[in-house]
């Protein structure tokens, strides 16, 4: 049995500058090779590449084969669905370095025809993350042997995670002692979803006379360091 | 449970012809290679995973786990959710470690609300204590419901005494014994009652004797180390490439463990030492759970010798609720309880990737506020997904019952891997 050591390794250096050191050196591997944009998440304290789905290969095995950065580790893939843009779904990528001690993501755009390529045969976990993106959101991974469902019921149809998909679905089941199985019916509610707006108009109406005290109450914007690619 | 996979002599002759065609008999039956369905309903799934297993004789060729049966669709449910709302989810992903689960939420919000260093330090506190205690009772879990997978029934029916007590500290505290809602961005619900520390002492006064006796039960038993001593070796490269965290990774000999390299809330100031094993099998994983365990106990002590008095959540009222008690004087408060309840806070737009150190590995939550105050996305990063998903790749090659020890190695739940 062995103890780690890593305690307070970066003790004294501020998240924001360790993300710094850490562009400037993935800028130095890449040296421009790749259409990589780079961003940053929650203040300034998380690195976010977004890429395209051409580049996104190389740029993953630059990340993790490069002895400078050491992306060993594929931690989560997951997709973000944006109906409003022209490419609708993010496919969000968390890495992370073991030896650094650091983690980035990495952001591609897509929408439901064009396909994005596998990370599979870099990291084999990346083989669920990359069905579930598919079953929840539809999105299409090239090079990927397996693309069935994975978390949804057998002969599911529809994309749950997506934003025009009902909160409530299409179908649902019970067992009909009739026929003796289960059967799907279309859903039937006695009572319709509610869902309240919360964006109330008095919010809307910013400049209520008499009642500017209410922007104190609010919570600060973000500040400006935010990435484009994390606002709505 | 099993079927003869048709081989090219054993299909079915369809020719119109019919089989009385004099074809000379040349049955060859294959009757080692079939295909057994393993579950979903099996006492050693652990939950309801179904698992395909193509079995060569008495030996794995191939395992496919059909995942999804306990699917809530969580990550759906919490978009039309408040961040509040949203938080008793948590607590039914791994539903043997719930408090370990909202951490991460917690945390990742308070992340994007800005207020990570306004957390009272007693808060902090009371959430690692929390966390230690919680971790205790998942690897009691595990570690006794395994030894059940593998013949030994003893240690369940002993540990589930212990884990009681640990289900009476939760109920003490949080109200409830199981979904305790109790951490919750910008504190913790409430202040622990004032018996609790005298209760925990009580119990980690004997804990450490149980410890001993468990280990008298199972770490030199001769039939557990048959069944898991070489069994599901995971070499380093091979566990990092799988996505491997928490105690799986470190039994293969990774010294990585996010309490000490990435910490959180008051964990840098804690003292304890991380368990490494050396060879990645099924025994290695069973020790650094019997190891986390103790160094846990050291955390718990720790944390009750330096915890002291003060505020358990922000003094911020638009984002955590009033005392009670003020709520009946004053308007103000009344309102903030009115709003926090109905509307919620709205959370700045941003994104997060907010991870915790769960018993089973690295719990993430990537989440992407839009200004509102419901979660645009949530997602939820399961530690237990990426070990099943290597079951394959770990019970290749072994026998039928070497695979219910793998999977019963993996310390997996079903509440957090299918969401």
């Amino acid at each position: 049995m062995a103890s780690s050591s890593c305690n307070g390794r970066f003790a004294g250096r501020g998240p924001s500058s360790v993300v710094d050191v850490l562009e400037s050196e993935i800028r130095a591997v890449l040296a421009d090779r790749l259409p990589v944009e780079f961003g940053r998440a929650r203040y300034g304290a998380e690195l976010v590449l977004h890429t395209t789905r051409d580049s996104l290969l190389p740029l993953m095995l630059a990340l993790r084969d490069s002895p400078a950065l050491d992306f060993a580790q594929l931690m989560d893939v997951c997709g973000v669905d944006w109906p409003e843009r022209p490419e609708r779904f993010d496919v969000v990528y968390n890495l992370l370095s073991l030896t650094r001690n650091e983690r980035v993501t990495v952001i591609v755009p897509t929408d439901e025809a064009q396909p994005v390529p596998s990370v599979a045969p870099i990291w084999p976990t990346a083989t669920w993350f990359e069905r579930e993106t598919w079953d929840m959101y539809g999105v299409v991974f090239a090079g990927l042997a397996d693309l069935r469902r994975l978390l949804t019921d057998y002969g599911f149809e529809g994309h749950p995670l997506r934003k025009d998909f009902p909160l409530t679905g299409y179908v649902e089941v019970r067992y009909d002692e009739e026929a003796g199985r289960v059967v799907q019916e279309p859903v039937k509610l006695t009572q319709d979803f509610r869902s309240f707006d919360f964006m109330s108009p008095w919010e809307a109406m910013t400049s209520l006379p008499g009642d500017e005290k209410v922007h104190l109450n609010r919570l600060p914007p973000p500040e400006p360091a935010q990435t484009e690619g994390d606002k709505p | 449970m099993s079927a003869l996979s048709p081989t090219e002599d054993l299909t079915p002759d369809l020719s119109p012809t019919g089989p009385d065609e004099a074809d000379p008999p040349r049955r060859i039956v294959e009757v080692d290679s079939h295909t057994i369905n393993f579950g979903p309903q099996h006492p050693a799934a652990h939950g309801v995973l179904r698992l395909i297993l193509e079995m060569k004789g008495e030996v794995v060729e191939r395992a496919d786990p059909h995942i999804g049966l306990l699917h809530r669709g969580t990550e759906k449910l919490i978009e039309y959710k408040t961040y509040l709302q949203a938080l008793p989810y948590f607590d039914r992903l791994d539903y043997v470690s719930p408090m370990c689960m909202e951490h991460s939420f917690a945390l990742g919000t308070e992340r994007l609300l800005g207020i990570t260093q306004d957390i009272p330090e007693r808060a902090q506190y009371i959430r690692v204590l929390f966390a230690e205690i919680t971790r205790i009772a998942n690897h009691l879990l595990n570690i006794t419901t395994y030894a059940l997978d593998c013949g030994a029934i003893t240690p369940s029916l002993w540990g589930f005494e212990q884990r009681e007590h640990i289900l009476e500290m939760y109920e003490m505290t949080s109200g409830s014994h199981y979904h305790a809602n109790y951490f919750r961005p910008g504190g913790v619900a409430k202040d622990i009652p004032a018996a609790l520390p005298a209760k925990i002492e009580a119990w980690m006064a004997q804990f450490p004797k149980f410890l001993e006796e468990l280990e008298t039960l199972l770490t030199e038993n001769r039939i557990f180390k048959q069944r898991t001593v070489d069994i599901g070796v995971m070499s380093a490269e091979q566990a990092m490439a799988w996505g491997f965290s928490g105690p799986c990774l470190r039994a293969s000999g990774v010294a990585w463990d996010l309490r000490k390299s990435q910490p959180y809330d008051v964990y840098e100031r804690m003292e304890f030492d991380v368990p490494v094993g050396r060879n990645g099998d099924c025994y290695d994983r069973y020790l650094v759970r019997m190891q986390e365990m103790r160094q846990s106990m050291r955390i718990i002590r720790q944390c009750l010798d330096q915890m002291k008095p003060g505020p358990i959540k922000i003094l911020d009222n638009k984002i955590v609720p009033p005392k009670r008690g003020t709520m009946k004087r004053s308007m103000e408060a009344l309102i903030h309880h009115f709003k926090l309840y109905t509307e919620g806070y709205h959370v700045p737009a941003g994104s997060t990737y907010t991870v915790t150190e769960a018993p089973k590995g690295e719990f993430g939550v990537y989440l992407v506020a839009d200004g509102t105050n419901k979660p645009y996305r949530c997602k939820i990063r399961a530690p237990g997904y990426a070990h099943l998903q290597a079951a394959e790749a770990l019970s290749k090659g072994h026998m039928l019952a070497d695979a219910v020890a793998i999977i019963g190695s993996l310390d997996i739940v079903f509440g957090e891997i299918d969401r």
